[in-house]
């Protein structure tokens, strides 16, 4: 939230029920977007009194025109996006500035239950894998070596585990990843 | 029939109301109305403060009757008493609801059926063509009749929903909210040609008399007929169809000959006959000429976003998947041009299977939104 300016028109790429987005308005008079499919969140959207539209992030951010929005939010959804590198793409070409966060599968606990055996469920990976919206999970590394072969640039990265700042062996001890990226 | 009398959600007794104008309405076709006169109903109460009034636009073949039924006639109950009421999600406990019937119409306001002050002699085929734009005109001198400076939403669908749209766009300043259901900015060519073929069906039957029908004492219905069964097949989805009637036959086995075999034939029928025992056909020729003739962005080289630029209303717009003659694509449009213009506007694209007519149906999702958005609305 730290990295979203005072009143910068804010996107928020599968937004839930967009309380981001309320408080980013109430904190930061950042008026903002959501974008959403599932019914029952646009609906608390719309009950949240933030402005919402139902539309499906796979089929790109056509709604929007190039740089509309000063920073588009792509929180914890990576992971359920198909066409991961169209949506990456489409973020950057609509707004200035991309913030992306996802859980990292490079995390020792999803490590060691995957050399057990077993599809890790964890705090963060919260789904048993028949159940799961997530399609495509990456590490930390994973993530940094697709920016770098599509051209995104990333400005700023914070690594975190049970919410305090990772400042050592990031991939193996963050079990959550946030960029702050651009166009390369 | 005593049951809708009460249900503590019904408004109860509706009564239709009429307001003249003397000041002559100068049409968009060019045309002048010397006088009319427009037909509305109102649900609940104005507040203080004047600023919780709610205009509600009808489609094609609805009136100013909204909500409630007539105490002489409880079976007619408003076309959108599902959404209309105490309790209900456009709360008349907290909104005053304004239904108004547009002009051209033949339920109330003045139109093709009244008579023209010129000659003292039903208007006919002599009534200008009116518009959208013509329309929102005439609402407006209605809410300025009423004590209404500023509308707190103005909503409707279909038709209607064009109206919402075009509120915000001749008066930016007296609509603080627009809500527009199952809407297209514009008709495509395929949705005009179905009101061509509407046209013809009335204007070639030989009871219609070029529109002066009025005085030979006759009336169009082999034209209405088919207009209307027209128009109902591209206001239901093929798959609504398919699960109402299936491939039933009504007599059990084809019977070979010309009478119904299919039950969707059965219900096109009925359809037709219904309407055409109570609609006016020179109504029916300018409401499509008034879908057809809808277009704000033709004044901008088709270029929705400049044409929306005026309208300072936060909007909620919402489409239906299983609508083909208004699709959510055309609903994408308005949502496009809005957020280009950095406009509030809040978009659902719902997969309800009602086709066109969903707008008028209870899906929960509907309501539920429609209830969460008005309550948020601030008097």
């Amino acid at each position: 939230m730290q990295w979203v300016p005072q009143g910068a028109r804010v996107l928020d790429l599968g937004c839930g029920d967009g309380s981001l987005l309320r408080s980013l308005w109430q904190e930061r008079q950042a008026p903002g977007y959501g974008v959403e499919i599932e019914d029952q969140a646009v609906l608390a959207c719309v009950e949240n009194d933030v402005n919402v539209l139902q539309v499906d992030l796979e089929s790109g951010l056509s709604l929007f025109s190039d740089g509309s929005f000063d920073c588009v939010i792509l929180s914890e959804t990576l992971q359920t996006i198909h066409r991961t590198e169209l949506l990456l793409r489409e973020m950057l070409r609509v707004g200035r500035e991309g913030i992306v966060s996802f859980p990292n599968f490079g995390h020792w606990s999803a490590r060691l239950q995957i050399a057990l055996g077993r599809m890790p469920v964890s705090e963060t990976l919260p789904y048993r894998w028949y159940e799961t919206p997530n399609v495509h999970h990456c590490t930390i590394t994973d993530f940094e070596d697709l920016c770098r072969r599509i051209g995104i640039r990333i400005r700023e990265r914070l690594v975190l585990h049970d919410g305090r700042p990772v400042p050592l062996l990031a991939n193996l001890l963050g079990s959550v990843a946030v960029y702050r990226c651009a166009k390369g | 029939m005593n049951a809708p009398r009460h249900d503590p959600s019904s408004v109860g007794a509706a009564k239709a109301q009429k307001v003249q104008f003397n000041e002559p309405l100068r049409l968009r076709g060019g045309a002048e109305l010397p006088e009319f006169e427009i037909a509305y109903e109102t649900y609940g109460r104005l507040n203080e403060a004047r600023s919780n009034a709610v205009l509600v636009c009808h489609a094609l073949n609805a009136s100013h009757h909204v909500a409630g039924f007539y105490e002489d006639d409880p079976q007619n109950v408003g076309w959108w008493d599902n959404l209309v009421g105490p309790g209900k999600p456009l709360d008349t406990n907290r909104f005053l609801v304004v239904g108004s019937n547009y002009i051209g119409s033949c339920f109330g306001s003045t139109g093709p059926a009244s008579l023209n002050p010129a000659t003292g002699k039903p208007w006919g085929a002599d009534f200008p063509v009116v518009t959208v734009e013509d329309w929102v005109e005439a609402q407006a001198r209605l809410a300025d009749r009423l004590g209404i400076e500023r509308f707190a939403a103005v909503i409707g669908g279909s038709l209607g929903a064009m109206q919402a749209l075009q509120w915000t766009l001749s008066y930016p300043e007296r609509i603080r909210h627009s809500i527009v259901i199952a809407a297209a900015a514009k008709l495509t060519p395929q949705n005009i040609a179905f009101n061509e073929v509407a046209r013809q069906a009335i204007m070639t039957d030989p009871d219609f008399h070029g529109g002066h029908y009025y005085e030979r004492g006759v009336v169009p219905t082999r034209g209405l007929r088919i207009a209307r069964m027209i128009g109902h097949i591209t206001y239901l989805s093929g798959e609504a169809m398919s699960e109402k009637f299936g491939r039933l036959l009504r007599r059990g086995a084809p019977g070979f000959d010309f009478d119904i075999d299919f039950e969707i034939e059965s219900y096109l029928r009925y359809q037709g006959d219904k309407f055409s025992s109570y609609f006016d056909a020179n109504t029916y020729l300018r409401i499509t000429k008034a879908l057809d003739y809808f277009d704000p962005a033709a004044d901008y080289g088709g270029d929705l976003t400049k044409a929306l630029a005026r309208a300072q209303a936060a909007f909620l717009v919402v489409s239906f998947k299983s609508d083909w003659r208004f699709p959510p694509a055309r609903s994408r449009d308005i949502v496009r041009a809005l957020l280009d213009n950095r406009r509030i506007v809040s978009y659902l694209e719902l997969d309800a299977p009602g086709g066109h007519d969903a707008f008028l149906l209870e899906d929960p999702r509907y309501h539920t939104a429609l209830r969460h958005y008005f309550s948020n609305i601030d008097l």
